[in-house]
């Protein structure tokens, strides 16, 4: 089975988040495989070792997410991609990410796809669907529990807290949700195998994406922090009191109650 | 320049989601005063389109199939791109919800224009319309801007208001027939977990346990406090891992995120993780034994104490207000 999984490369989730310039400050951050990225890549070494063919990661980003794809690689992964766009490249939306990825997977082939559901820093959900979309492939979102028996697949996805069991069939895009699995932890023979595994690395060139075709159709204006809460009210005294003084507070000074 | 808006509704259990509301609020912002027209699916949603008018919309289409019982992406998108033939709008609005999530990508790939996704607020309206929506797990807000094209946003359910219902409003409701075929996905079975009654993520009120509840028994008294207030009972990873309560519950960075007007969290650290799916509530209300908990950095009322004694006592006072309202 051909088999592709999509990696963002995203903040650490401890990372606090600085503002300067209008921009995230990335200088110092710790950077990681996006969460949801380590289920789909689990999830693809699982099928792999049941049902045979190869694992690839891609990865559409700058030089830096080099280290992502080795840890994709040192985890179980066969081969790595990375379209490198950082020199051609200012803004990349949604839009265009989904198109540069599908002009690289539009004669590969692939039986699968996983991705995420969510990035946790951009946060839309929208490259794996608007993937499938442009491979003219089905995709199910959300997904916490695949089965493949040929070219059937039953399904498993979270529905705001319900689950949805359902029937679909290869090629196919999937997001992965939280319960898809436990992702491993790269093995230290992995990652000293990871340095040798082919990693290929592509630029908007080759693929013979014109800049025009790529254009942002969404734009960030402004970036910002929330308004810094104040410190809030701990309340004190008898513990009937604090009770009776919070139920008043939320009526009267709160008014949610 | 005024902009004829397309709102999709959204109904769950033969009811109309609230969002659906707040998204025809949405609608009529950056409609600048243009048309705000509703779409319902399903296989009998006629009857639910009157609402829709009452909370703003000029007017509803319904698209009625038997395949449209059940939300498909291939069977949504069918019917609503053929609404969007026959109405092109200049803007879209869907409700930030599973299945706007699901839809609005495809829809957008498939008219090649951009998605602003998980909007909370708006600024200025028609062409100058500019979107709000958090980044980096509410850590960020970004203010985004539609290039060019069509203005196709997704809101996050209770951040924009609904407009206050009016009665004796009317509007044309019309049907669209259309052919929705060859599904590639077929739902075999939807197994119902979320805890009955209100929806957690379009409650109020959002009581939430973490692993100072001990126990899945530990989590009855907050669900206690949870009915009394019309509200919905949520939890932290720690309690999920911890097999209290199932993760459908979980709020947080790969939870749930909740903006309720008051979040009682109960028993919960705070870890940043935690703080990701609900620290842009409005109201938030911390309930720990250990007064250095990060939990208490964020709240805005605290109480330091043993929850077991301080919900029941909670839950008792909020009766006695009930009472006297
Ligand atoms: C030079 C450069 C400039 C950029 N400028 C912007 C910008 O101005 N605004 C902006 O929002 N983003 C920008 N990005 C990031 C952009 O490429 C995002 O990856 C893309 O917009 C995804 O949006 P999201 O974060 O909402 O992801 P989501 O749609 O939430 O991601 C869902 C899933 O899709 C997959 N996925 C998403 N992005 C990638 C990726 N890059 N590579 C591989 N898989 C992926 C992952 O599996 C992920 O879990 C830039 C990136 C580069 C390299
Ligand atoms: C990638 C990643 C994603 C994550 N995603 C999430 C997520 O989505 N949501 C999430 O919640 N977490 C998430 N986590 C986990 C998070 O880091 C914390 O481990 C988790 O939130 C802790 O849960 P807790 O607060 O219930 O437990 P603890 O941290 O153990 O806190 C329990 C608290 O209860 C208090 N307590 C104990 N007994 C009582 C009592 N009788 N009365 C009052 N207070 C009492 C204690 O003082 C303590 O503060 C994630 C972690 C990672 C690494």
């Amino acid at each position: 089975m051909n088999i592709y999984v999509l990696v963002k490369r995203t903040f650490d989730t401890e990372e606090k988040i600085v503002v300067s310039g209008g921009k995230i400050q990335e200088d110092g951050a710790e950077f990681i495989i996006n969460p949801y990225d380590e289920y789909a890549i689990e999830e693809a070494i699982q099928v792999r070792d049941a049902q045979g063919g190869e694992v690839t990661v891609l990865t559409l980003g700058g030089e830096d997410a080099e280290k992502q794809l080795r840890t994709a690689l040192a985890m179980g992964a066969d081969k790595a991609v990375l379209i490198n766009i950082e020199d051609d490249l200012e803004e990349v939306d949604q839009f265009a990410a989904a198109f540069i990825i599908s002009e690289y997977l539009k004669d590969k082939n692939p039986d699968l796809i996983l991705a995420g559901n969510v990035a946790i820093d951009g946060g839309s959900g929208q490259v794996g669907p608007r993937l499938a979309e442009l491979l003219g492939i089905n995709y199910v979102t959300t997904i916490t529990n695949l089965e493949i028996d040929g070219t059937t697949v039953t399904i498993k996805r979270d529905v705001e807290g319900d689950t949805e069991v359902l029937e679909t069939s290869l090629p196919l895009l999937v997001t992965a949700q939280q319960g898809l699995n436990e992702p491993r932890y790269p093995s230290l023979p992995g990652i000293m195998k990871a340095k040798k595994k082919p990693l290929e690395e592509v630029e908007l060139d080759d693929l013979d994406i014109d800049e025009d075709d790529v254009e942002a159709k969404i734009e960030t204006i402004e970036i910002y922090l929330p308004p810094k809460k104040e410190a809030g009210k701990v309340l004190a005294g008898d513990l009937a009191d604090q009770v009776r003084e919070l139920v008043e507070l939320l009526h009267s000074e709160a008014k949610v109650i | 320049m005024s902009k004829k808006v397309l709102v999709l509704g959204e109904a769950r259990e033969g009811a109309l989601r609230n969002v659906s509301y707040e998204a025809i609020a949405a609608a009529k912002t950056i409609s600048g005063g243009g048309e705000v027209v509703s779409v319902l699916l399903g296989d009998s949603v006629k009857d639910l389109a009157g609402e829709l008018v009452k909370f703003g919309a000029d007017r509803v289409i319904t698209v009625e199939h038997p395949h449209l019982k059940q939300y498909t992406s291939d069977g949504y998108g069918q019917a609503i791109l053929a609404v969007i033939e026959q109405e092109s709008p200049e803007a879209i609005v869907f409700g930030h919800t599973a299945l706007g999530k699901d839809l609005s990508p495809k829809i957008a790939s498939k008219l090649q224009i951009g998605l602003v996704s998980d909007v909370t607020s708006i600024e200025g309206e028609g062409d100058d319309a500019v979107y709000i929506r958090p980044i980096y797990s509410g850590k960020a807000f970004e203010k985004v801007k539609v290039k060019n094209g069509i203005q196709f946003i997704t809101i996050r359910p209770n951040n924009i208001a609904p407009l206050v219902k009016d009665d004796s409003k009317t509007g044309d409701v019309t049907s669209l027939s259309v052919d929705i075929t060859s599904l590639r996905t077929i739902i075999k079975e939807v197994v119902r977990k979320s805890s009955e009654g209100v929806d957690l993520s379009e409650a109020k009120v959002v009581i939430a346990g973490g692993r100072g509840v001990k126990s899945e028994e530990g989590f009855k008294p907050l669900q206690e406090l949870a009915n009394v207030l019309g509200g919905a009972v949520g939890a932290s990873r720690g309690a999920c891992d911890a097999d209290y309560c199932d993760y459908s519950l979980q709020i947080g960075q790969t939870g749930k995120v909740v903006t309720p007007d008051l979040y009682i969290a109960a028993g919960i650290s705070g870890a940043i993780q935690h703080l990701a799916g609900m620290s842009n509530s409005k109201i938030i209300v911390a309930i720990n034994k250990d007064p250095e908990a990060n939990i208490f950095k964020v709240a805005d009322y605290g109480i330091v104490g043993d929850l077991f004694e301080v919900i029941p006592m909670l839950t008792e006072e909020f009766k006695k207000l009930k009472v006297n309202a």
